[in-house]
């Protein structure tokens, strides 16, 4: 049985040299005829009406465009198994640029297969780069927040109970911030406005997510969003009890056709375009992208039909204005739920204000606990 | 009442509807187990059937328009996995709990590789009964939307009590499972016995599996079990192998379950790991509560390896 490894990975040595040449000539000489192979690991499935799909959908625009070769793969857990994964894709297939979508994907295995493989391009979603990390890895997020916001907005007009439920995952100073950002929304339309939350403990808990609408519902909320892995459950929920929802990561528009109002998506095409841009001019990738409606690295899903035209267009000028720069979300004074002040008058903390990237807290007007 | 909060009223109320939502998997997957316990035999793999019913449900829910169609392939789907598990450990020299765990793999393997195409597709759900009519109050209402598979398996746990205490099949049964020399100096078809014990077992944790993708939540995906087939191990040590409080433990585990969010729903928003940890914490005293020391496992069947 010890013999086995060592014949795997000598099979494995030889198919690398036989795969490396001309893997050498390909990136030197026909840069620009041969095909762009994208390889993309997704931790769970690609059609989970959540953060998987929202990536699925980026990747099938990408397949789309001439010249652009995309080879996936569903469910790669964050473990070796996904180093085994961008191993195949470079090696079988030649991927020039590896989408790792996961978050867990970052520490150690891309940063490890950046190493070994410098001629191809690593893109990974919510990593930070930092000096000393190879050349070839990019870090891309976008400011899904803002988008949130204008959710929020959007539910501020709607709610006639002025009341909002938001069942979410876990406190992480992401998911918190664009909490945050859903309150803030709702609030400028109406300071009288309360948003609910309840924190189910974990990414992807159908059960409870189900059993959190259904009492946030009960609780008076009539319009209810959600920050979980895949919101499905949440939405599908709030259209059976009959009341508003708003969706999150791609759009749930068809699991509620009465109530869906908007949702927060992620436009990952844009940040992917960026780094199939970097691999074909030759480039090294940027290693820290990120931005938000302005750069259509995240959208708003299309109005339901029970939106008012007044909510429409409070959301749509509120869109000009955080992507024309005369909004800030997160602008003093503003106050945490327990009545400290967190950002005081005058301050303005922008989206990519690195302030707010362990944001702790959540804001006036939100129930609920860190 | 304004209609818009009832404040702390809304904690027992959102306890007994998240018991009567909640309960309904655990109910059936208890009661199937205990089935096979109680004829020897541990079956482990029902959650891989739970999550392989689910599936089948949806699909024939979805296929065929018809989510009753659905619930009785769940259950045909759940049969064929205890024929497996009860066909596989009657070979010599087998370990009922191994196959159990190869079977949990198998079974979620199986229902994520066929049930990829479902995620999407909305199937018909199972319709419920609406006992809250006589109320204004939305929040009663919609606490009192009862599926019919709730008092289907309550049902069950009367009929299966009478079926072990009361008829001669069930004592067949209890005797294979206390004392397979005893039921062979019987003349008692034990293996027989036992396929057919993991068979029903199966059935039942299928259906289970059903109500989760055509009830409530009420959709199917990968996440949709979150360890139900394996709480039921526990709750039938728990229910010290007998099928009303099997039924019991169920509720109670259900209601627990909605603890944790209709408290943060009503505002007390610290400590909500804790709180959502309430059904196993609870479980877990109970039983460490209710053990004797002395005799551990005094109430288990026999011949049921667990005490080896």
């Amino acid at each position: 049985m010890t013999l086995k490894p060592v014949d795997r990975r000598s099979v494995l040595q030889m198919l690398a040299a036989a795969g490396s040449a001309p893997f050498v000539l390909k990136s030197t000489v026909a840069r620009a005829e041969t095909p762009l192979t994208v390889g993309v690991l997704y931790s769970g499935s690609k059609q989970d009406y959540g953060f998987n799909q929202s990536h699925a959908q980026a990747a099938a625009a990408l397949k789309k465009l001439p010249g652009i070769k995309v080879i996936e793969e569903e469910r790669v857990p964050e473990t070796i198994a996904a180093q085994r994964s961008m191993e195949g894709m470079i090696r079988q297939d030649g991927a020039q640029l590896i989408l790792a979508t996961s978050f867990g994907y970052f520490k150690p295995h891309v940063l490890e297969m950046a190493a070994k493989y410098p001629d191809v391009t690593f893109a990974h979603t919510g990593g930070v780069w930092t000096a000393g990390m190879p050349e070839n890895i990019g870090t891309l997020y976008a400011y899904i927040f803002e988008a949130q916001y204008i959710s929020g907005i959007v539910a501020g007009h709607m709610t006639k109970s002025k009341k909002l439920g938001l069942v979410a995952a876990k406190p992480t100073p992401n998911l918190l911030r664009s909490i945050n950002a859903l309150a803030i929304g709702a609030r400028s339309v109406d300071p009288a406005i309360e948003v609910q939350v309840i924190f189910t403990g974990d990414w992807v808990l159908p059960v409870r997510e189900a059993e959190a609408t259904n009492t946030l519902v009960d609780q008076g909320a009539d319009v209810i969003a959600a920050q979980v892995d895949s919101p499905k459950v949440v939405i599908e929920t709030a259209e059976k009890r009959g009341v508003m929802s708003c969706g999150y990561h791609s759009s749930q528009a068809d699991v509620a056709p009465n109530g869906y109002l908007t949702g927060a998506e992620w436009n990952w095409i844009t940040p992917y375009l960026v780094y199939a841009g970097s691999v074909r001019g030759g480039k090294k990738p940027e290693h820290y992208l990120r931005s938000g409606l302005g750069d259509h690295f995240v959208k708003n899903s299309p109005f339901g039909k029970l939106v008012t035209p007044e909510a429409r267009a409070a959301a749509e000028t509120a869109r000009a204005d955080l992507i024309g720069g005369t909004r800030v979300i997160y602008s003093g004074p503003l106050k945490d739920n327990k009545g400290n002040v967190v950002i005081p008058a005058g301050v303005m903390q922008s989206s990519n204000d690195r302030a707010l990237d362990g944001i702790n807290y959540l804001v006036e007007g939100i129930i609920g606990q860190v | 009442m304004d209609g818009t909060s009832i404040g702390w009223l809304a904690l027992p109320l959102a306890i007994l509807g998240g018991a009567i939502r909640v309960s309904t998997p655990f109910i059936f997957v208890s009661i199937g187990e205990l089935i096979t316990e109680k004829s020897g035999r541990i079956n482990l793999g029902l959650e891989g059937t739970l999550m392989l019913g689910a599936m089948a449900g949806y699909a024939i829910s979805y296929l065929s328009g018809s989510p009753w169609l659905g619930v009785l392939s769940a259950g045909l789907a759940g049969m064929a996995f205890g024929l497996l598990h009860g066909l596989l450990c009657s070979v010599k020299r087998v370990n009922d709990t191994a196959i159990g765990i190869s079977l949990i793999v198998l079974g979620t393997g199986l229902a994520f590789f066929l049930g990829k195409p479902l995620i999407e597709p909305k199937a018909p759900p199972l319709p419920s009964i609406a006992l809250g009519f006589w109320s204004s109050v939305p929040r009663m209402r919609a606490a009192l939307d009862v599926n019919a598979l709730f008092f289907v398996g309550i049902a069950l746990a009367f009929v299966v009590y009478v079926f072990l205490n009361r008829t001669g099949w069930g004592l067949m049964l209890r005797t294979v499972g206390d004392s397979e020399d005893a039921a062979r100096a019987l003349g008692f078809p034990v293996l027989r016995v036992r396929i057919v014990a993991t068979m029903a077992g199966g059935i039942l944790a299928g259906i289970g599996g059903s109500f989760l993708s055509l009830s409530y939540p009420g959709s199917w995906s990968e996440g949709l079990s979150s360890g139900q087939g394996i709480m039921a191990v526990a709750l039938v040590i728990f229910a010290r192998w007998r099928s009303i409080n099997a039924l019991g433990a169920s509720l109670l585990f259900g209601g627990a379950g909605a603890l944790g969010p209709a408290l943060q729903g009503i505002g007390v928003t610290g400590y909500y790991y804790l709180f959502n940890a309430a059904p196993y914490i609870l479980t877990l005293a109970i039983m460490v509560a209710s053990t004797s020391r002395a005799a551990p496992f005094a109430d288990a069947p026999g011949e049921l390896k667990l005490h080896r």
